[in-house]
């Protein structure tokens, strides 16, 4: 597996807020089928990094390819393009709108001036089967009522409507309760078999482990390491977020 | 796909008066309250005044008068919702309404326009200023109470100096009729039945479609109490509205459907569709209920903002001309006094969120009945203006802490 073609590839990307380095050259591989964690101790750059692969603060140095491509992404309309679709960390619903509405939120479906709503529900309703998703009992409801968990779904259920490849996660667990956290990650899993590139930042390792093929580490800016989750203990990752060191040489 | 769509047509399959009964109290039960409390209200206001005043306000010339004396102020109430959805105000739509009156009346009376292009003008007119509302509000960030705070004060102002040194202007001919003529007997049932059976067909159709593609649909139970509903509260009206209501029907005859009425419905519908069926009206909620989930997802916040002040002043001005056809012509007055009031408190009483995000265009209509009885009977029972201000007052607020009371219960029972 991890011997396919990477989706998307950072190399050397370098990210400063004024005098401030946020990114020091750092390297990731994100592999269609394959759920790659982001961990890293908070200020470590997970988000700067995120926020550069979608185009939000363009990295300032670095290469990045999409697809073996060299590619420019410096806005949030460029990565959409290339099918990076991004779930935030408070998911960006609005609540008033019924699921089917959310899915399409600014992109809704028209036939001859109007929203097309069959063909719209129907297209929302095959995307979540598609992810086997039975907790939600009508597309119709309004996302008010819905659980955190379901909510989460949705928000990933319409990343995934837009054939996208590489969906990437901001600690889609980390307000959840544990059967929900559950269900969550069997929905991760989920976009990862059906060939997707998926990138996870969590700060539980519990989930990372669960869940991820690779793991990369950050640490003040740098990637300690990118190494495959089935080689790797919990301890060493632990570590690695501390102080910046893999004790192991052999993943690096 | 199958397992959902199976349960969900069984679920059909039993659907009984009892479980829609159901399902409704659950909504309820869970803060969606609509315009449940505003037709009760109605309801329990007609009953009082029908016993207090039964030789007047149970009339047939009293219902058709309730109908024009409210039509202003409800129409003023439809456009409003645009804004109340997006979260904002519009202070200034009554005086909107008499400005874009008053340019209609001067053009049409003091300098012979044809009818055609005096409205068209007196409308632009609303949309201009809800243009520049908007862009006060949208661009420069200035909160929409204080913009259209300063506006219902200026545009007072620009009303006077329209309406010039007499005080008062004709609105002509034309314009009087809006508000005072009515429909002949049988073209009123026309358009009830033409109504009733276009709403019927349309959504048993779309049901039937939707059912067959196993989306989520009405059950026929449902649809057959709506559409049956529908065509016995039409047909009520139109027969009601039918009957001779002249005091003196020797000297003038008065019949049939009022057109002002035929204007209400008709703009309603225009705006329903505009609201439910459109890209935009879809980004007017997205908007009103998390304008930052919106401008990630693309929408053009802003001139979603810009373009809901522009239809509601719009809308405005045509309740401007209903206003002046209403008392003859355009004064000092016009859209002034508890208009603005009464409009805001007919769409919020309706159901209508003061917090964004929520309301329909028919809540307009439904509070706007409920505003126009209150000031209807409170008249007929020789109470003063005053009494009447206090009690439109204390039912705004009802209304209002109906809506935050109702808001917060979504919020408790709506996440787990």
């Amino acid at each position: 597996m991890s011997s396919e073609e990477p989706l998307l590839q950072l190399r050397g990307v370098q990210k400063s807020f004024g005098a401030v380095e946020v990114l020091r050259g750092v390297d990731l591989t994100v592999r269609p089928g394959r759920v790659t964690a982001l961990v890293g101790d908070n200020g470590a750059g997970k988000s700067t990094l995120i926020k550069g692969v979608a185009g939000i603060y363009p990295f300032d140095e670095g290469d990045y390819t999409f697809e073996g491509n060299a590619v420019h992404v410096k806005s949030p309309r460029d990565s959409n393009a290339l099918g990076i679709e991004v779930v935030y960390q408070d998911l960006a619903l609005c609540d008033n709108l019924d699921v089917v509405h959310n899915m399409f939120l600014g992109r809704e479906v028209t036939k001859r001036g109007m929203v097309d709503e069959d063909s719209m529900e129907a297209r929302a309703r095959e995307t979540l089967d598609g992810l086997s998703v039975r907790t939600l009992k009508s597309v119709r409801t309004h996302v008010a009522a819905l659980s955190g968990g379901q909510r989460q779904t949705v928000a990933i259920a319409r990343a995934v409507l837009w054939n996208s490849k590489v969906v990437i996660l901001d600690e889609p667990t980390a307000a959840l309760g544990v059967a929900q956290t559950e269900q969550v990650l069997l929905l991760v899993r989920r976009l990862a078999e059906r060939g997707l590139g998926v990138v996870l930042i969590s700060h539980n390792l519990n989930d990372v482990f669960e869940v991820a093929d690779d793991i990369a580490v950050l640490y003040l800016g740098q990637m300690v390491a990118q190494v495959d989750a089935v080689d790797t203990s919990r301890e060493q990752i632990i570590t690695a977020i501390t102080t910046g060191k893999l004790n192991e040489g052999d993943a690096a | 796909m199958s397992a959902v769509t199976e349960e969900t047509q069984d679920a059909h399959g039993r659907d009984t008066l009892g479980s829609l009964a159901r399902d409704y109290v659950a909504k309820l039960r869970g803060g969606d309250v609509g315009s449940m409390p505003a037709v009760l209200g109605l309801v329990v206001l007609v009953i009082a005044f029908s016993v207090l005043r039964p030789e007047t306000f149970t009339k047939a010339f009293n219902f058709g008068n309730l109908i024009q004396q409210s039509a202003g102020v409800t129409i003023i109430a439809m456009g409003l919702v645009f804004v109340l959805l997006l979260g904002e105000i519009d202070l200034s739509a009554g005086y909107t309404a008499g400005t874009a009156a008053a340019v209609t009346s001067v053009l049409l009376t003091s300098h012979d326009w044809p009818v055609a292009a005096a409205i068209l003008v007196g409308l632009l007119t609303g949309t201009v200023i809800g243009f520049f509302i908007g862009n006060m509000v949208a661009r420069l960030g200035i909160p929409s109470f204080v913009v259209t705070l300063a506006l219902f004060l200026a545009l007072q102002g620009v009303m006077l100096t329209i309406i010039g040194e007499k005080g008062s202007i004709d609105s002509g001919e034309f314009i009087a009729k809006l508000n005072s003529d009515n429909l002949p007997v049988w073209l009123g049932w026309v358009v009830a039945v033409a109504l009733v059976a276009t709403y019927a067909a349309l959504t048993f159709v779309s049901n039937r479609r939707r059912r067959r593609h196993g989306l989520t649909s009405e059950p026929n139970l449902l649809w057959a109490l709506k559409s049956g509903g529908l065509a016995v509260l039409t047909f009520l009206v139109v027969y009601y509205l039918s009957i001779e209501r002249s005091p003196k029907p020797n000297i003038k005859s008065i019949t049939g459907v009022p057109i002002s009425l035929v204007i209400i419905i008709g703009l309603a519908i225009v705006l329903t569709v505009v609201l439910s069926r459109t890209r935009w009206g879809s980004h007017v909620y997205a908007v009103g209920g998390n304008a930052e989930a919106a401008r990630r997802a693309g929408i053009n916040v802003k001139l979603v903002r810009l373009s809901c002040f522009m239809v509601c002043s719009t809308v405005a001005a045509v309740g401007g001309l209903m206003l002046a056809s209403y008392s003859g012509g355009v004064n000092n007055v016009t859209g002034g006094n508890q208009t603005l009031l009464y409009a805001v408190g007919a769409a919020v009483i309706g159901g209508t969120s003061l917090f964004g995000g929520k309301g329909r265009i028919v809540d307009a209509i439904i509070g706007g009945t409920v505003v126009a009885t209150i000031a209807n009977g409170m008249g007929l029972m020789n109470q003063p203006d005053s009494r009447k201000y206090i009690v439109t007052g204390l039912v705004l607020l009802v209304a209002a802490s109906v809506d935050a009371i109702s808001r917060r219960r979504a919020a408790a029972t709506g996440r787990v």
